[in-house]
């Protein structure tokens, strides 16, 4: 658990110190014009403007998601360490190359956030396109990576460690696929032609959480690649 | 204003209750005064913080009652107050909590000294192995588990001395400490005594532990106490404190694994010739006499033949004034020479062909189907009987015993005696069959269940050897 | 994820919140079934909650008939017995207290209060109740499969949860866990609407330490939510692997009804420890916003500041971090290492300290007020009363010695049924009745909410303080009879009747209020807008019931907190978040400043 308690710790540390910073010298009682309630957040409590709701929640899902995977990977150690059966299962070569795949699909998607931002229709739809199809790529080589290990005799049910090797990676795949549903609904608009300035929180969102799968499945990969 | 005085009430008459009230700790056993002497600690300052608080209360609301011609104290906080009420709370805390976590102390370290017993649960069974000679434990692994090895022994030396006691019942030496070792075949189980205060969860594929004192000679009983099933309410087991000699006495008595191992197979031919005394009544093929009440025997497994002939002799079945039927079978089953001599008859029986019954009661099947689901957890799906539940079979016996056996046990004028522990079970079990009416559509259902023998074999494999 | 095809940024200057966000669909279906209005899903969150809650409710007395009278009732087997137990518990926890005060109390106060238009994702709202509906339907379904519905204990601890032999092995059980990974998916959707509304649409002038705290309770409840059900999600998950492929999570080598069951060095602790680390937060979700809203009752009721406001957000943020840390405290005597008692019994009893701060910070909120003894106020101190006792036991449990012996018993199950239960089931109460006016315009029956309260208050107490002393006896729960025992005492027999026939007549009374509820809904006194003269920003809305978009053309500012009530000086005793100082009247005559409102005292 102590990888979930750390996560929680720093989650908590950063929500604590920007509730502290808020309520600290602060006496509520106090009744004051709106315009002179200030905190040190930001006029009248309200964040700054750049925090919009939709990337407030998309920092919500990512913690949420975080908790989910930092849980998992909890029982993975927990279990390598508790069970007497533990055997260690190849990783195969072809995660490598998905790895690569994932990144070419964050940095399109981030090259289609960055049309966007400068209106530049072409790059919006280009890096789209390519960042999806890059993902795709990976699921589908997840699947492909599978099916190697299966061929190759590390069933499910054999050992803990080929349990969670699917699990994990299911669970990444699962999160990536939510994302390919927000991104196909995306790409719908630009299609239908959506101008870029309209589409662009939607791309944002896209490169944003892409982002975060990225960075998770770095973590996963290392955590394979390790034990 | 009455929430006032029924706060006040209230208050008081918790305290009252805690005090007067019947419903107390059961009598301490154990070394672990302890533990007692730490809840007491608790139940006063959590008394005191109780009657304080909601005395305050109940003076607050009669005090500050609402008068329409008086406002609210203005008072947003006092941070002097809420520093004092804190920093008290604090105090308290701490003070519960030192004790608590000294006594925690002993009770994660067992002395050096303590003898050790493991404990192995099961859907819905107890039983006991000491280490032998050696002192030491012998390996076991629940993949090992058979009917001829329910401890899942390894063969390793260390084992071979090791005292096996299938029965849930044992015994433990007055004022020596002793260390359980816990383990379970199936489910999550808790072995709890509540005289000795101490208990633990039982896992399967690990060993937990903890350790007591027996401090007062006398007999407890044991329950579980984690969840595990249908039956977890009737897995009951007593200990008994004894003397050290009685104790040796009765250890000595137990087998080990490589006496279990040795033990010479039953004799059957010795068992046809004790059977002739049986043919009168149960027939020449143990195909059972209604007549004479005498049920079928054929098709029931030796091991259960077995422990009912020895609880006849040992008088814990069969002695109940209620128990004709059972009191007539005593004499018989006394007349057996030894042991040697049951094991044998009921080799013997056990091997006898199948005979057919007739039914005789009507009830409703499909009613009766319901409440067999319970029963299916010991007796199985098919009414085979499981030897690793120590059900015994149940299809293809008479309708007419099966409904009086019942009825027997619900008046508690069977399995109630100390030495018959699965007829405990059955007593605790059989409170869920209401009326006659219920036990008369169970009976129905086991009858419409498979009652050929190949059926059963299939279901299940090796049931009729030890 | 968050709803990324939204035009647009959303952020808009509290105050000049864009109106045309919000569609005002025109037909019955899309403005009670299809509602993007967080009031209205709101109530759907309600009703649903209460409906399967009263599922659970028969579940209870089903038990407590064969507990007070065992071999009475032929309908109820063993197997059935724990069926009760496992459904009643999982309903209990989870798709009653769960939903109702954060989906359903949640729903209907956060834009209110917060001073917001809406949520601040509609539509994920609405699918955060559908797919709350499908989760219980789910789960209700499961009573109907062959061999009917879970008996595994709401713990479902493995091995036993996904063994043969367990009651609802059939499908009961697949079932309970699809209905829990909708259940977490749909929570998921809520939860972050919750967060993020409290974030960012708050009014203008409405500080996070002006904010009611009803809020912070809910707010603190959803984050707690949102980290610790992803705990459930794995564990049930990863059980659903071991149950369905046949992998070894949890499941060791082991026996089933006497066979092998394949699997092979998994550690059934290892999903307690996830278990729990969802389950104890838990208990915080449930008591959190119980906290929150009847701080905000006793307030209004008592027409007094809360005291400590700043000490009562901070308690429950610390109650929020500190029970994340104490899970192991239900697993002292579970086979863990023992060790691990010593830190859990030290945290545990450490979260206990804000906890008692918050108890006292109500009482003194009562302190030299002017109690008005409203329905909602008899509520709220049945719960401060109920809750010292369950916090209380507590103490018992947490320290690890003196919880060694009382585990499993029924102790623990009347511990956590005062604590958890009854304690918040009163506040549910006293919210509702409270509340009840804003959300229909007329006022619950005083009579019958009186005689509704004493005997459910009295009923609950009867039920569950003597429990405990079954406890001390030893006898543990989850027994379905525990028959002749040789150490409980005959008499017990005879308490588990008398609570048998108290919680009979305290669910009976539940009658009484479903029926003030349907009847007051249309033969209610009118209630005005603000019957209560509360001070909080859903009492000053324009209509009321309020209609989609909650504030009139311009959303309020707010000048104060919520708790203005007997400011000295002021002619009115109650001054709404909402009242600029300078619209404040003095008894001197004067208006604005002169007194604790003035503006000149506010730090830069």
């Amino acid at each position: 658990m102590t990888i979930t308690l750390v996560f929680i710790a720093v989650m908590m540390a950063i929500f604590g110190g920007w509730l502290f910073s808020h309520s600290i010298n602060v006496r509520p009682w106090e009744a004051a014009p709106a315009d002179t309630g200030s905190t040190p957040m930001g006029r009248n409590g309200q964040l700054p403007p750049g925090v919009t709701a939709p990337r407030v929640g998309l920092a919500v899902f990512v913690a949420v998601a975080t908790a989910l995977f930092a849980l998992t990977i909890s029982a993975y150690l927990m279990r390598m360490e508790m069970g007497h059966d533990w055997r260690t299962l190849p990783t195969p070569g072809l995660l490598w190359l998905n790895t690569a795949c994932l990144v070419l699909g964050s940095i399109a998607l981030q090259w289609a956030w960055n049309g966007a931002r400068r209106g530049d229709e072409r790059s919006l739809r280009l890096g789209l396109g390519l960042g999806g199809g890059f993902t795709i790529a990976f699921v589908l080589g997840q699947g492909l990576a599978w099916q190697q290990l299966n061929a190759a005799g590390y069933y499910l049910v054999e050992n803990p460690a080929n349990a969670f090797f699917f699990l994990l990676t299911a669970l990444h795949a699962l999160h990536l696929l939510g994302g390919l549903a927000a991104w196909a609904r995306t790409l719908f608009r630009v299609q239908r032609g959506a101008a870029p300035a309209a589409v662009r929180a939607s791309v944002e969102l896209c490169a944003l959480y892409w982002h975060f799968l990225l960075l998770l499945w770095v973590v996963l990969f290392a955590l394979l690649l390790n034990t | 204003m009455v929430m006032v005085l029924v706060v006040i009430v209230l208050t008081l008459g918790s305290v009252l209750f805690y005090v007067l009230s019947p419903w107390n700790l059961t009598p301490l056993a154990s070394n672990w005064g302890a533990i007692d002497t730490t809840m007491h600690t608790t139940a006063w300052v959590t008394g005191a913080v109780f009657v304080a608080v909601n005395l305050f209360l109940a003076y607050v609301i009669f005090r500050y009652r609402f008068n329409r011609h008086r406002r609210s104290h203005y008072e947003p906080e006092s941070k002097k107050l809420e520093a004092w009420l804190t920093g008290l709370t604090a105090v308290g805390i701490a003070a519960l909590l030192a004790p608590g976590l000294v006594v925690w102390g002993s009770f994660v370290s067992p002395p050096e000294d303590a003898h050790e017993v493991e404990v192995v649960g099961q859907q819905w069974h107890w039983s006991y192995r000491f280490p032998g000679e050696d002192g030491r434990f012998g390996a076991v692994h629940n993949r090992y588990i058979t009917d001829d090895n329910p401890f899942g022994m390894i063969d390793d030396p260390a084992g071979q001395d090791d005292i096996l006691v299938e029965s849930p019942r044992l015994l433990l030496p007055v004022d020596r400490p002793v260390k359980f070792l816990l383990r379970s075949k199936d489910v999550l189980h808790n072995f709890k005594v509540a005289n000795f205060r101490a208990k633990m969860d039982m896992l399967p594929g690990q060993v937990s532990y903890f350790w007591i004192t027996p401090t007062r000679l006398g007999e407890y009983e044991i329950v579980c106490a984690q969840l595990c099933g249908i039956a977890h309410f009737a897995m009951r087991g007593t200990v008994e404190v004894v003397e050290e000699e009685v104790f040796e006495e009765w250890l000595a008595s137990q087998p080990t694994y490589a006496e279990l191992a040795a033990r010479e197979p039953p004799d059957r031919e010795a068992g046809q010739e004790h059977y002739a005394a049986c043919v009168a009544c149960h027939g020449a093929q143990g195909e059972g006499n209604p007549a004479v009440n005498a049920p079928r025997l054929s098709g029931l497994a030796d091991w259960y033949l077995e422990r009912q002939l020895m609880l006849f002799r040992e008088g814990a079945r069969g002695t109940h004034e209620a128990d004709t039927y059972g009191q007539q079978m005593r004499p018989f089953a006394t007349m057996l020479p030894d042991r040697a001599a049951v094991t044998d008859v009921a080799a013997y029986i056990a091997e006898l062909p199948e005979t057919e019954v007739e039914t005789t009661l009507s009830g409703d099947a499909r009613r009766g189907e319901r409440l067999y689901r319970t029963c299916a957890s010991c007796h199985g799906s098919q009414g085979q009987g499981i030897k690793a539940t120590n059900a015994p079979r149940l299809a293809g016996m008479p309708d007419w015993y099966l409904a009086r056996q019942l009825e027997l046990f619900r008046e508690g004028v069977r399995g109630r005696h100390e030495r018959d522990p699965y007829g405990n079970q059955m007593i605790d079990m059989v409170q869920m069959l209401v009326n006659e009416k219920a036990i008369h559509d169970v009976v129905a259902y086991i009858m419409t269940l498979p009652r050929s023998e190949q059926t059963l074999a299939a279901a299940n494999p090796g049931g009729g050897e030890e | 994820m968050a709803e990324p095809g939204r035009e647009s940024v959303s952020y808009a200057p509290a105050g000049e919140f864009d109106d045309m966000e919000l569609s005002h669909p025109k037909t019955f279906l899309g403005k009670y079934i299809w509602s993007q209005d967080a009031k209205v899903i709101a109530i759907q969150y309600g009703i649903t909650a209460m409906a399967i809650g009263v599922v659970a409710l028969v579940l209870s007395i089903l038990m407590r008939l064969q507990l007070g009278f065992p071999g009475t009732f032929a309908l109820i087997d063993p197997g059935s017995y724990l069926q009760y137990v496992t459904m009643h518990g999982m309903i209990m926890v989870v798709y009653l207290l769960t939903a109702l005060f954060l989906g359903g109390f949640g729903n209907y106060l956060i834009p209110l209060m917060c001073g917001a238009r809406d949520m601040a994702f509609p539509y994920l709202n609405m699918l955060s109740y559908w797919f709350y509906l499908v989760a219980v339907l789910i789960l209700v379904a499961s009573f109907f499969v062959p061999g009917g519905a879970s008996g595994a204990g709401w713990t479902l601890y493995p091995p036993q949860a996904i063994s043969p032999g367990t009651p609802g092995i059939d499908g009961g059980i697949l079932l309970m866990f699809i209905s829990l990974m909708v259940f977490i998916a749909g929570f998921t959707m809520g939860g972050l609407n919750y967060i993020v509304t409290v974030l960012q649409a708050r009014a203008r002038g409405m500080t996070l330490m002006r904010m009611p705290l009803t809020i912070w309770g809910i707010f603190m409840a959803t984050v707690m939510a949102l980290l610790a059900f992803p705990a459930l999600l794995v564990a049930v998950l990863m059980m659903l692997f071991d149950m369905l492929l046949g992998t070894s999570f949890f499941m060791p080598a082991m026996l089933t009804l006497g066979e092998q069951s394949g699997h092979e060095g998994g550690s059934p602790l290892l999903y307690q420890h996830l278990f729990w680390f969802f389950g104890h937060p838990e208990v915080y979700i449930v008591a959190l916003p119980a906290f929150g809203i009847v701080s905000d009752i006793l307030a209004t009721h008592a027409r007094k500041n809360i005291f400590g406001y700043r000490m009562m957000v901070w308690a429950i943020i610390i109650i929020a971090v500190l029970s994340f840390v104490v899970w192991a405290h239900h697993m002292f005597v579970s086979g863990m290492n023992p060790y691990f008692g010593f830190l859990f019994a030290t945290t545990t009893l450490i979260i206990a300290v804000p906890t008692a701060i918050k108890v006292y910070n109500w009482v003194l909120t009562l302190w030299r007020g002017n109690i008005r003894m409203t329905v909602p106020m008899l509520f709220a101190i049945g719960f401060i009363f109920t809750f010292v006792n369950g916090g209380l036991s507590g103490l018992y449990l947490g320290n690890v010695t003196v919880d060694v012996p009382l585990a499993d018993t029924y102790f623990v199950v009347g511990h956590f049924h005062m604590v958890m239960a009854v304690a918040p089931v009163l506040v549910v109460f006293g919210a509702i009745y409270h509340w009840y006016p804003k959300m229909t315009g007329r006022m619950l029956n005083d009579t019958l909410g009186k005689i509704h309260f004493w005997i459910t208050f009295l009923g609950s107490y009867a039920i569950f303080y003597p429990m405990h002393f079954l406890g001390f006896a030893g006898v543990p729960r989850r027994y379905y009879a525990y028959g002749e025992t040789g150490y409980i005492a005959e008499s017990a027999q005879a308490l588990n009747a008398f609570m048998s026939v108290a919680a009979i007549i305290v669910a009976l009374t539940q009658l009484l209020f479903f029926f003030n509820l349907v009847w007051s809904y249309y033969r209610g006194r009118e209630s005005g807008p603000n019957p209560w003269q509360a001070t909080t920003l859903e009492w000053q809305t324009e209509h009321t019931p309020p209609r989609h978009g909650n504030f009139g053309e311009t959303l309020p500012v707010v000048y104060r907190w919520a708790y203005d009530f007997s400011v000295p000086g002021a002619k009115q005793d109650y001054l709404p978040q909402n009242m600029p100082p300078e619209a404040v009247e003095y008894e001197d005559g004067g208006r604005g400043g002169g007194s604790a409102a003035s503006p000149d005292e506010v730090r830069p």
